[in-house]
Order: C-alpha cells, then structure tokens, then sequence
C-alpha cells in the first residue's frame, strides 16, 4: 500500500510532468516543435513496442506496422475521401488486422526465429509497397496526403497545435498500454514469457495471448503510423525500414523493458541528445554512430537501461529514509 | 463400478520407429489415488503426456469424462478440468507466490478487455485473490504470499506448483513425479498433500519412482514395462507380483 506521502509525490510529480509538457511548445523553436511531434508519437511507437516484448517476443516488423497503419491511413483518406480523424482509426486497425493474419505464420516460431521471421514479414510488406505503383506509389511512396482537419480557427498546420492533437491521443493511447498491463492481461503476458507450458497446463491459450499482444502493439504502432503520416504529409517503404527498427530497438534497450516508463525514458533522452544538442552542434549526421555508441556504452555500464538510475535517485532525493515497504513495491514494479 | 473419469484405450506412441508405449490401456476411477509406475524407459512420461496433450497419440484414444480427448491441447484439457504438473519446479519463479496461484485462477477470472482497461474488473480479481490465499493456506505457503517464488525451499515448491494446478479447478489432477528430489520429511508432507487433495473430491493421478510413497498412497497402480501393459492392481498385488520384481530387478538366473 502506498502510503499518504508517496502518493502526494506521485501527484506532484505527475502535475509537474502534465504542465511541462503543455507549456513545452511555448518554449520552444520552430524546428524543436517539430522534433517535439516526432518524439511524441515515438513515445507512442516504442510503448506499444513494450507491450509486444512482455510475451517475450522481440519483433523485428514493428516500424513495419506502424507503416502499414500510415499507409492505410492515407490511402483511406487520400484515394476513398474517409475524414481523416476517422482514417486515421482505420489505419491503426488495419496496422492491427495485418498483425493478426500475421499471428498464423509468425507464432509457429518462438525467439530467436521469431525474430528473423518477423524481419522477413516486414520486408515482404516494405516490398509490396516498393513493387505496387497502384495503390502505394511504388519506392516514392504517397505524396500530399491530406492533414488534420481544422477545428473553427484552430489550424492542425501548425506544428505546435498538431503537438497537442499528439499528446492527447498518445496520452490516452499509453494509458490504456499502461492498464493493459497492469491488468490480469499483462500477468498473463508475463506468464507466457517466463514459463508457456506451465501457462497452458492451467488453460491460457498462449497462441490467443501472443497474438492479442502482437495486434495490440500493432494497432498503436500503427495509430502512430497514422498521426506521423498526416503531419509528415509524405510517406514511403524506406522510411519505414530496419534501420527505424533499430532506433526503436535502441530506445527501448538503452531505456530498459523492464517497467513501464523505461522506454519512454530511452526515447525521449536519446532523442534530446541527438536533435537538440548533436543538432546544434551541427553533428546530426552522426545519428547512426552516435546511437551505436550509446548502445554499446549503455550495454557495459548500464546494462539494465537508465530506468535502473529511477530508483536510485529516488533513494537520494526521496525520502532518506526509504521503507522496506517501498522497496518490496520497487522490486515488483521491476520484475 | 462407477463411469471412470478417465479412460486410456490402446494407446500407442511411436516416436519414428521407436514405440514409446505400445497399446496401453487402463481406467482412473473417479476419487481414487491412481499410480502410474515402470522402471527407466518405460514410457510413463510419454502416456502421462499423451494424455495432458503434449502429444497427440499415434494409435488409439484418450477418453475424459466419457468424452474423446485424444490430440486436445493441454490449454483446452485445463478448462475442462484436467490439469497436469510437471517435474521438477515448474514455476513462475519470477513472480511473488500470490501471483503464481493467481495465474492457475485463469479460468475462473474470466472478465472482458474492456472491463480490465476500466477495471470493472475488480470484482472478479478481487474473488481470483481470495481462491489463491486461501490455496496457499491449504498447502501451509499462507505466510509466504509476497516472497518471490524462486526464493522459497524445494519443498514448498513442490507445492507451490501444485496450488497453481489446483487454482484451475481441477476434476482429475495429473503429478509428474511429484516426489522427486524430496527428503523423507518433505515426502511425507507431500503424500499427507495428495491426499488432502483427493478429499476435496479432485481424482489424482500420479506417475513416481519412488516406491515407498507410491505403495503408501495409492489405491491402483498400473505398471508399465517396455510401454506396455505390465500389471494392475493394489499396492498389496503389484508388491508381490513376481513379474513386477522381474521387470525392476532383474530375474533371479540375471542375478545369479
């Protein structure tokens, strides 16, 4: 049980992180506002990813599907005129009914097959977007897909105002992620991963399990498909390649999976680093090298991610005196 | 006699050309403590298998409760109400104890997605806790509800695992091997275990080495040889069969 304190912290905190991040924007440059909107959806992108690896399968297709969820999204509204707040549900529901045609082939296989097969699913879907002119615009991709539809005066153009249609959506998005895991459902996930047969000998149909997680991320990866594709305005196979894989990768490991807040953490620091101040250096062409090194130095000193700092620094501003309670409660979230 | 709950008719499994077990057949009367024994090799884990549906059989049937089960999944099994363990400690050792149980109490928590995103749910996972302490008290693991389940000793364990089974609502539960590893005063605890079990109306079957418990605790035993068929009968019978004798030490002119 939390006790008063903690909970008035928590609060606090929250509060502080909420206001922080409306008043962001004001605070920031034209181009930042821009990062800012990127940053928000791949908030999105690496917690859904994180609701996928609780089963224990790590995907390499998952930049995939959020393509698949930015491509249908602008084919619905570009080429079938759908609205594009409703197109943009439909993407993410298309992003989840690939992902569960998917499931059949892809959960015959579990780790480290699992992983190639779903490199090789990704790059099938990359291929039929590159070969087929009609409907996805072969290696160039869609062009001029139709914004956000503005609301009376306010204009989705801007980035600032298209940053807060962002945070809502992603907001809601990771906190239905964060419920689902929390609940009975993201026991079982864990279930699965640390012992299947044990699992099943208790009646959790694994296959069902592993395939809701999989549709699950997906449907949010695609959901931020969808919000990436009416800002960008453009989308094409490249963009969605395994090189953006494993930048999600990267967020995520560097972060640590082990809570919830880990990739978030990984994204979010990482992206500062490298588009706010490798940017003003000048040095933002090193994106690759520099994410390499970060993964290798965080590898050898930081091996459980910058998510194992949290409770550290709680520990040294928190109160001093920390309860066996809290560090029982600590261990748990961990595990 | 009564229907049996589970009925084995000439099962056969071949693993390429090696015939695990070789037209096997038997009956689990219902309330009844029932062993399954051989020596090494016999092919008692692969029938014990066959039947919780690890492994679909290559000739003959699975009959549950007067029903076809042959080839069934083990996750369908379950929520019909046969359950197995595994040897060893089989756990979700990363998880606290509670959660352990918790997990067996799938089937009984059932509850829609919406309701576990709005935690409407609270009911029915409020209920799914209940069962599982008072599981872990039943198997005496009451006060280790929080610890994490790879820090409790062998023994508790052993029945950690078999809270997690019975937290399924078994009609007939399956042991594999539920003594292996223990020390006599585990042992003991262990039988005193099964037979709690057996009085809360749950049939049990066992497969065991260990003949000291099995001739103390069970009603039948079938014994299995080179996959097939062996004996069956009372503790009392199979003791004295000769053939029995023969097939774990050997015949008296090998031991000469």
């Amino acid at each position: 049980m939390p006790n008063a304190r903690t909970s008035i912290w928590t609060w606090a905190f929250g509060l502080a992180l909420l206001a922080g991040l409306l008043v962001l924007p004001q605070v920031l440059s034209f181009s930042q506002r821009e990062i800012a909107v990127l940053l928000v959806i791949n908030v999105l992108l690496v917690v859904s990813y994180r609701l996928m690896t609780l089963t224990g399968e790590w995907s390499l297709g998952h930049v995939v599907l959020m393509g698949v969820g930015a491509y249908a999204s602008a084919l619905f509204s570009k080429r079938l005129g759908v609205p594009v707040p409703v197109s943009m549900l439909l993407g993410a529901v298309t992003a989840g009914v690939a992902a569960a045609a998917l499931s059949f082939p892809l959960f015959r296989m579990k780790g480290f097959y699992f992983l190639i097969g779903s490199f090789a699913a990704g790059e099938v879907i990359r291929l039929i977007w590159k070969y087929f002119t009609f409907p996805f615009g072969g290696p160039k991709g869609l062009k001029l897909i139709p914004g956000f539809p503005d609301i009376g005066p306010i204009s989705f153009f801007e980035p600032e105002i298209y940053y807060y249609l962002c945070l809502v959506v992603v907001a809601i998005s990771v906190f239905i992620l964060y419920r689902i895991e929390r609940s009975r459902i993201g026991l079982t996930f864990h279930a699965i991963h640390w012992q299947d047969k044990l699992a099943e000998s208790v009646g959790v149909d694994t296959f069902r399990y592993r395939m809701l997680a999989f549709v699950l991320a997906s449907f949010f990866a695609g959901l931020a498909g969808s919000l990436y594709a009416h800002y960008i305005g453009t989308v094409n196979p490249t963009r969605f390649d395994v090189e953006e894989m494993v930048y999600v990768l990267i967020w995520a490991i560097v972060g640590g999976t082990a809570t919830f807040y880990g990739p978030i953490v990984g994204v979010v620091v990482l992206t500062i680093i490298n588009d706010v101040i490798l940017r003003s250096l000048g040095l933002d062409e090193a994106r690759p090298m520099f994410y390499g090194a970060i993964l290798i130095a965080s590898v050898l000193f930081l091996p459980d991610g910058l998510e194992s700092l949290v409770p550290k620094f709680k520990r040294m501003f928190g109160s001093a005196k920390s309860t066996p309670d809290r560090e029982v409660a600590e261990a748990r979230e961990a595990s | 006699m009564t229907r049996p709950i589970l009925e084995v008719r000439d099962l056969s499994r071949h693993f390429g050309g090696l015939i695990a077990v070789n037209h096997l057949s038997f009956a689990v009367q219902p309330g009844s403590i029932h062993g399954l024994i051989g020596p090494n090799g016999a092919g008692k884990t692969t029938t014990f298998n066959v039947i919780s549906g690890f492994y679909a059989p290559t000739h003959g049937q699975v009959i549950y409760q007067g029903r076809d089960v042959s080839g069934t999944k083990t996750a369908r099994l379950a929520a019909v109400g046969l359950v197995r363990t595994f040897q060893g400690t089989t756990l979700f050792k990363e998880f606290p104890v509670i959660d352990n149980v918790r997990i067996g109490c799938h089937a009984s928590a059932r509850s829609s997605f919406m309701s576990r995103i709005l935690g409407t749910d609270r009911a029915v996972e409020a209920a799914a806790t209940r069962k599982a302490e008072e599981l872990l008290d039943f198997f005496g693991l009451g006060d280790l509800r929080d610890e994490k389940a790879s820090n409790l000793p062998h023994g508790h364990q052993r029945a950690l695992g078999m809270a997690v089974a019975l937290a399924a609502d078994p009609r007939i539960i399956l042991l594999d091997e539920p003594f292996t590893g223990m020390n006599p005063e585990e042992t003991a605890r262990m039988m005193a275990l099964v037979r709690d079990v057996r009085d809360r109306g749950i049939t049990v079957m066992l497969v065991e080495h260990d003949m000291q418990a099995i001739m103390g605790l069970c009603d039948t035993i079938t014994v299995m040889n080179f996959g097939s068929l062996l004996t069956e009968g009372t503790p009392q019978e199979v003791r004295t069969n000769p053939q029995v004798i023969e097939a774990y030490l050997g015949s008296p002119a090998h031991a000469a």
